[in-house]
């Protein structure tokens, strides 16, 4: 018979309406499935009793790995074992290369994917997520005996959009329904109940087994903003045993070039358990080939100051870029197994002047918490227990005339969402717009991130701005964009979804944030500048098409004076005085204000030959 | 008339209570539906009704109310791991008839 679990008071589900969700933490290193049985979350383990599954792939000609046994073959078929495949998802070949730790592997540029060269053919980073996702699903089966209605998956906070829908890929690959995307840090934050309070100010400090992220997370009426995300993409527990390592050959006298990679490797794993012994004691014996000695906690902590202190420095820049200061931080998370170092939890907790919350396990915290909001997602609690909501990272918009970034979704909101903004043609007779689709915080475009372009086009011709397209741009509550464009006179409409696209780098990413702090001034002149370009070159164009009308209604000492007037504004439109531009424009406006009005009464005129005044003064008494 | 539990089942029990942080004991039921006719009920307890019938083993307070107890009587709850799956499991001596999946059941 089927097994029960213990339900809430007067929640038990009806026979055959069980519905079974699990969340998903699919980490650099190592991942982890939970689920919610009995009403407490817990991690899933496999038949050996492990819960986390390291994040690695062997492809090999008989099938593929995943796992421990996968792990195992790393330093044996290093080309054919891929590891740390959430640092490719979503990023082009040319980031990769930058981040320059991938040498093992045999790349092929396809169409800029940074697809991999196994012995069983090219496989993709979506692919490898997917064989680990796979493992993970059909151990969240077996242990809950049923199909699963979906999965919540954890994401980090700064993820763009084209790293989101990478993982939501692997997602559809592996066979599972995405219930939502849920950044990290909020998942963290909901293992420990904290989306139940109303308001405060997070501080989520994950150091895991090669990443650290600090992410600033503010929880308004059940929304949680992301402030400011930071970190280091190449330090974590593993440095922490290679200061360990380090100490061993120095009180040993022995050289790291003269170890046998076995013996190396057999260090680390010394080295490792050193640094989990001082957890809960002060001293530990270290035994390495022939040496052995004593380790002090205090001796220990002096070795990892310089890490921990590069950790806390990009708390404080978070902070900074948060605008705050550690006096307004309400509560301390901490993720990631290298948080139980106690020198890691003492320095926190006096940077940030309070006690960090430890009671869960920090290498399980963020599964729980992705656990808890698949069971609500899945429909397992009452709707108004809990309703999760999660905000956009970074703003969207699109490109307008003159190279600006038009936002039109500004980040930190709630998603899901639509907004429509209306946009015209800037020449007479424009059958086309091209939209380019834009992410970040920057005023030009050049300095954010492209997402998308397309083509919107059989606009009917008309004078410049009497086109009214009406852009729209849906994101939906993972967080995925797409933006569509119609022409409101003819209803022809045009929709791109935004997909994978490659480009950006990982320190771009977290640096673009406070990039936009630290150009504020700098991109307010810039758009400054080009608003004041654009007016003249549309000023200009008016003026041009008007003379070229009705330049005989000029005479020529007149029109001397207004191609005067033009020619000196063209040539300090190309220049970069913007207040000069502004000027320019005023006074070649004012300049062309009489030509307008004799256009306007010879155009006046026309209309009414043929006509007497008094027909029209009869029809407006009518 | 009685309901007993296994010991594995009373060390469950315990953890869970103790893990969600309220509760004086479960609730052992059956209500009319599923495809069999019966299911079976299994909650945590904040308040006991009147009329629930104590039984308890262990430290482990099970409330049964008087007509679930009818179906129940003799019954043994047994918590078991099948593969990866684990859960509770009723020895109900008085089922005659179970659907495919024993999620619901018949007498």
């Amino acid at each position: 018979m089927a097994l029960l679990q213990i339900s809430e008071p007067g929640q038990s589900p009806k026979p055959h309406q069980r519905k079974l969700a699990v969340g998903i933490d699919l980490g650099t290193t190592n991942s982890l499935v939970a689920a919610v049985r009995s009403g407490s979350p817990e991690t899933l383990a496999d038949e050996q009793g492990h819960h986390m599954l390291p994040s690695v792939v062997h492809y090999q000609t008989g099938g593929v790995r995943v796992g421990l046994e996968a792990k195992q073959q790393a330093a044996e078929d290093p080309e054919n074992t891929i590891i740390s495949v959430k640092r490719m998802m979503g990023r082009g070949l040319h980031d990769i290369r930058q981040q320059g730790n991938y040498s093992p592997y045999r790349f092929v540029d396809t169409d800029g994917m940074p697809n991999l060269l196994t012995c069983t053919g090219e496989i993709n980073p979506v692919q490898v997520s997917a064989e680990i996702l796979k493992v993970l699903i059909a151990r969240g089966k077996a242990s809950l005996d049923g199909d699963l209605v979906g999965a919540v998956i954890t994401v980090p906070a700064y993820f763009d959009d084209a790293q989101r829908q990478a993982t939501k890929d692997a997602a559809r690959l592996a066979g599972i329904h995405v219930l939502r995307l849920l950044n990290e840090p909020t998942a963290a934050a909901v293992a420990y109940g904290l989306d139940q309070r109303q308001d405060g100010v997070i501080a989520v400090y994950d150091l895991g087994g090669g990443t650290f992220d600090i992410s600033i997370l503010r929880l308004s009426k059940g929304v949680f903003e992301v402030l400011a995300t930071g970190g280091d993409s190449a330090l974590g527990g593993d440095d922490f045993d290679h200061c360990i390592a380090e100490w061993i050959m120095l009180q040993a006298g022995l050289k790291a070039e003269a170890l046998s990679t076995s013996e190396q490797r057999s260090l680390l794993s010394i080295a490792c358990k050193a640094k989990e012994a001082l957890t809960n004691s002060n001293e530990v014996e270290v035994n390495f080939l022939n040496w052995s000695g004593l380790l002090q906690r205090e001796e220990c902590d002096d070795l990892f100051r310089p890490l921990i202190q590069k950790t806390l420095r990009a708390v404080k820049r978070a902070l900074r870029d948060a605008d705050l200061n550690v006096n307004e931080v309400d509560e301390v998370v901490m993720v990631g197994g290298s948080t139980r170092v106690p020198a890691v939890r003492h320095a926190v907790s006096t940077l940030l002047n309070r006690e960090p919350l430890i009671s869960i396990d920090p290498d399980r915290v963020v599964a729980l918490g992705a656990a808890i909001q698949a069971d609500v997602l899945a429909g397992n609690k009452r709707s108004d227990d809990m309703l999760l909501l999660d905000v956009i990272p970074l703003s969207l918009g699109l490109e307008t005339m003159g190279g600006l970034m038009e936002k039109v979704i500004h980040r930190n909101t709630t998603i899901p969402i639509a907004r429509a903004q209306e946009f015209t043609t800037y020449k007479d007779g424009q059958t086309a717009m091209s939209i380019h689709v834009l992410q970040g915080e920057r005023e030009l475009v050049e300095h954010n991130r492209s997402l998308a372009r397309f083509v919107l086009s059989g606009i009917p011709p008309m004078v410049a701005g009497a086109a009214k397209v009406r852009v729209t741009f849906q994101v939906d509550a993972d967080g995925l964009l797409s933006v569509n464009a119609q022409e409101l006179s003819t209803g022809i409409e045009s929709t791109v979804e935004v997909k994978p696209s490659y480009g950006l780098s990982d320190e771009l990413i977290s640096s673009m944030l406070q990039d936009s702090y630290q150009h504020a001034q700098d991109d307010a002149d810039q758009r400054n500048l080009k608003e004041q370009q654009v007016e003249a070159e549309r000023l200009l164009e008016a003026i041009t098409s008007a003379l070229a009308e009705d330049g005989h209604l000029l005479a020529t000492e007149e029109r001397l004076h207004v191609d005067r007037e033009v020619a000196q504004l063209q040539q300090l439109a190309e220049g970069e005085d913007a207040d000069a531009i502004k000027q320019a424009i005023e006074q070649t406006a004012k300049i062309t204000d009489e030509f307008a009005a004799r256009r306007m009464n010879a155009a006046v005129s026309k209309a009414l030959s043929g006509h007497s005044i008094v027909d029209f003064d009869t029809e407006e008494q009518q | 008339m009685a309901i007993t539990m296994t010991t594995a089942a009373i060390n469950h029990i315990s953890q869970q209570i103790a893990s969600r942080g309220k509760g004086v004991g479960i609730r052992l039921g059956v209500k009319t539906t599923g495809c069999s006719g019966l299911a079976y009920v299994l909650e945590f307890v904040d308040d006991a009704a009147p009329e629930d019938k104590l039984f308890e083993q262990g430290g482990v307070q099970l409330y049964v109310d008087p007509k679930s107890l009818v179906y129940l009587d003799g019954t043994e709850l047994d918590f078991v791991k099948e593969g990866l799956n684990e859960g509770f499991k009723f020895n109900n001596p008085n089922v005659k008839g179970e659907c495919g999946c024993g999620e619901s059941f018949s007498i």
